[in-house]
């Protein structure tokens, strides 16, 4: 036992050194140069400014913009520290909402967002992304149902035409990798940003 | 359930069943000292600790070297945790672990579980997860396939008193396996956008005109490893279903091929190693089978839309608590992957699914992680049941049964019964406790039977070095940092020292000449035997605390209660 402690010490700083410090600090520097652009968080900037991350989802509350999934981050509470409160897209703290499917809190939360897209004018049975929170808090897509869902309202805010942003929807749909993995989504920062493009 | 869900599950499983031969006889390579291409390397590995990688180790022996490793390894990561606001790379200005929180994160590392009562970009310096997480995720991961090694060494020698040397088995694993996948991973992961950077956040403007803080850091090498060595600690809170964590479809892909891939290849070892590939391919079987059955019940049941949710679309399936570009199928699959593995990452949150969808994450788990498993632990696991499941045909035909040559009697039969049953012991046992004690179902998020299930789940999953869970739980408390670092301890080497006992004690024995009574342990016979026998383990075992939680649950929700 006494002839372990010396190999059992050394074994341990060795792999601190190379698989604590060495190996991460060179794949950092070489993923770096190899793909600056990814390594450092797919930032998308416009005039100069970081406006988000291409991977990250946004807030968006604005009628004129596509908003995305409910997100049920939070954020430490300023006015009491050992709380916390609501903080959508939180970028800083992922989090799902971590409800049981028979939570009262998920259904009466799902039933007031469909109520609320009820309002809006959607009368079809609503997608499921768009009233259920994502696993991370902050999931980038939309499924295109749940961006079409939302063209009416857009087009109206924005005095558009509706078969325009249906178009734009589509050319931002991705469909699966090879036709075949994961899911069909649509980008809502991207769209958003398309949006924004749109008549100018 | 779609054709092309089917689809992508059948070219996962394809993937997996091509890497199972090619990586298996790389494994069988390394563990024997053939590979040389780091050999300097490896060397001063040896010169500095001042081992002798030739020097063979009794059972004993090769256990003691594990657990004065394993002790260096919680006294260096408690110190850098309680530390970690004195020391560098610490962008953020975390402040230092509490005592209960970093006994906890501790254990959990260097058990291969990877718990998590925090969430690393609120708790975590860069320090504290390269060189304490990390570094664990690599050891924790050479030491459980090592000791699947050295298990397998005891049924393929005759008559020998050793099973290999525990250093030398530790250095080969990580030099020549973990961290030259590891390197290529990360590679792939940063192309697809993992980032790889030394920067703690970035403020971003949004476009409605808010600010957005934006987390990041060295994520990708994290990942690689994390998902290699089926440890499953996540760098971000929301694990592998933070974008940043896994932002596509096809690192999700890698990322469940990569927690099957090395447990998977060992099967293959072991059947190389005692001799005769077959063996190791009635192992793999019983594995499939079993995963198979899993993913089936669990894509099923996430198809569903949750009755109780009413205005959806129910084409669309159970999309709580997951992400969009993996939808239902991929979430399904996920979750069946990280827990029929030690893995535990997600990319689902498994408190959301519908009550049949999160059974099937505990069955497994309770099943002891031994479909494909945690790396090393799935196979050692599993050689125990197998161990069982001759027992029991042996007591059928009234003869002395036979593994792979080796008499097992006794002695060996006790061993494997000491491990087998300490699992339940702890998961039923402390689930027990924390439920009758008044204070820990504080920590408890949700009512009704769901809340029980949180609990079970929470010591189901330590004890059996997952690490995922039903995450509403609130578990940095005293009383759930301390016990369920016990569950994890216990579940960890109570179950390597019996296994490792059983290598040492069948290593010694000779190997007996097949005869027209020994039941072949290499055919179709076999693989339904030792399947009906883990079944039949587990089932009886957790049946009622089954029926107790989501049983219950998924009753209450056809039913149209919620709680």
């Amino acid at each position: 036992m006494l002839k372990d402690i010396r190999p059992a010490l050394v074994v341990l700083l060795l792999l601190t050194v190379v698989t604590g410090l060495i190996y991460p600090l060179a794949m950092t520097g070489v993923s770096q140069l190899l793909f600056p652009a990814q390594a450092g968080g797919s930032l998308i900037e416009k005039d100069g400014k970081v406006i988000g991350s291409a991977l990250i989802g946004q807030n968006f509350a604005d009628p004129r913009y596509f908003h995305g999934r409910p997100s049920a981050t939070t954020a430490p509470d300023p006015k009491d520290a050992t709380k916390t409160v609501p903080a959508p897209y939180n970028a800083a703290n992922s989090s799902g909402s971590n409800l049981a499917p028979t939570a009262k809190a998920l259904v009466d939360r799902v039933a007031g967002d469909v109520a609320d897209l009820r309002k809006d004018g959607v009368s079809e049975p609503v997608p499921a992304d768009l009233v259920t929170t994502s696993a991370s808090g902050l999931d980038p897509d939309l499924t295109p149902q749940g961006a079409l869902v939302q063209v009416a309202r857009v087009a109206k805010a924005r005095n558009l035409d509706p078969a325009v942003l249906r178009q734009l929807v589509e050319r931002q749909t991705e469909g699966r990798l090879f036709g075949i993995l994961g899911e069909p989504r649509v980008n809502v920062l991207a769209l958003n940003l398309a949006l924004d493009g749109v008549g100018k | 359930m779609t054709l092309n869900g089917w689809l992508q599950i059948i070219i996962f499983c394809a993937l997996v069943l091509a890497l199972t031969r090619p990586l298996g006889f790389y494994l069988v390579r390394v563990v024997q000292g053939e590979m040389t291409w780091l050999r300097p390397v490896e060397r001063g590995f040896y010169r500095l600790m001042g081992v002798d990688p030739a020097a063979e180790q009794g059972w004993a022996s090769y256990a003691i070297g594990m657990l004065v490793f394993k002790l260096a390894c919680f006294l260096l990561g408690y110190a850098l945790l309680r530390t970690q606001g004195l020391l560098p790379l610490n962008p953020v200005g975390q402040d230092p672990v509490p005592a209960d929180l970093a006994w906890n994160t501790a254990i959990s590392f260097l058990t291969n579980t990877n718990w998590q009562n925090y969430g690393g970009e609120t708790t975590m310096s860069h320090l504290s997860q390269m060189a304490v997480l990390t570094v664990q995720n690599f050891a924790s991961a050479a030491a459980g396939i090592a000791i699947a090694v050295a298990v397998v060494r005891g049924f393929a020698r005759r008559s020998s008193k050793t099973i290999g040397n525990w250093w030398a088995d530790l250095v080969r694993i990580t030099l020549y396996v973990l961290i030259p996948l590891s390197i290529v991973y990360t590679l792939v992961l940063v192309w697809q956008g993992v980032p790889q950077t030394l920067l703690g956040t970035v403020d971003a403007v949004t476009l409605e005109g808010a600010k957005q803080t934006i987390s990041l850091g060295p994520v990708a090498s994290q990942e690689a490893i994390k998902m290699l060595g089926t440890n499953g600690g996540g760098f971000f809170n929301a694990n592998s279903a933070h974008p940043f964590e896994n932002p596509t479809a096809l690192t999700n892909l890698l990322q469940m091929v990569s927690i099957f891939s090395l447990g998977a290849a060992l099967t293959n070892l072991f059947g190389r190693m005692v001799g005769d590939e077959r063996q190791g391919w009635a192992v793999f079987a019983a594995m499939a089978l079993m995963f198979l059955a899993g993913v089936a019940v669990l894509y099923g049941s996430e198809s569903h839309a949750n009755p109780l949710l009413a205005g959806l679309d129910p084409a669309m399936g159970n999309m709580e608590g997951k992400e969009v570009r993996f939808g239902i199928v991929n979430s399904a699959l996920f979750a069946t992957v990280t827990t029929d593995a030690s893995c535990g990452a997600v990319n689902a949150m498994h408190e959301s699914f519908l009550p049949l969808g999160g059974m099937v994450p505990m069955v497994n788990m309770m099943l002891g992680e031994i479909i494909f498993g945690g790396v090393g632990s799935g196979l050692y696991g599993f050689l125990l049941f197998a161990i069982i499941a001759v027992f029991v045909a042996g007591l059928m035909v009234g003869r002395t049964p036979e593994y792979l040559g080796k008499k097992i009697e006794q002695r060996e039969v006790k061993l494997t019964m000491m491990a087998v049953l300490v699992l339940p012991l702890m998961m039923l046992g402390l689930t027990a406790l924390a439920v009758v004690l008044p204070g820990p179902m504080a920590a408890v998020s949700a009512s009704g039977p769901h809340g029980f299930s949180e609990v079970l789940y929470a010591y189901v999953s330590t004890t059996a070095n997952n690490g995922s869970a039903f995450a509403g739980l609130s578990g940095n408390t005293m009383f759930w940092n301390t016990t369920l670092g016990i569950a994890m301890l216990i579940g960890r080497f109570f179950v390597i020292i019996p296994a490792l006992a059983i290598a040492g004690s069948v290593a010694a024995k000779p190997r007996v000449a097949a005869s027209a009574g020994t039941f072949p342990t290499n055919g179709p016979m076999f693989v339904g035997l030792a399947v009906g026998v883990i079944l039949i383990v587990g089932g009886l075992t957790f049946f009622p605390s089954l029926a107790l939680g989501p049983v219950v649950e998924h009753l209450a929700m056809l039913a149209g209660t919620s709680f």
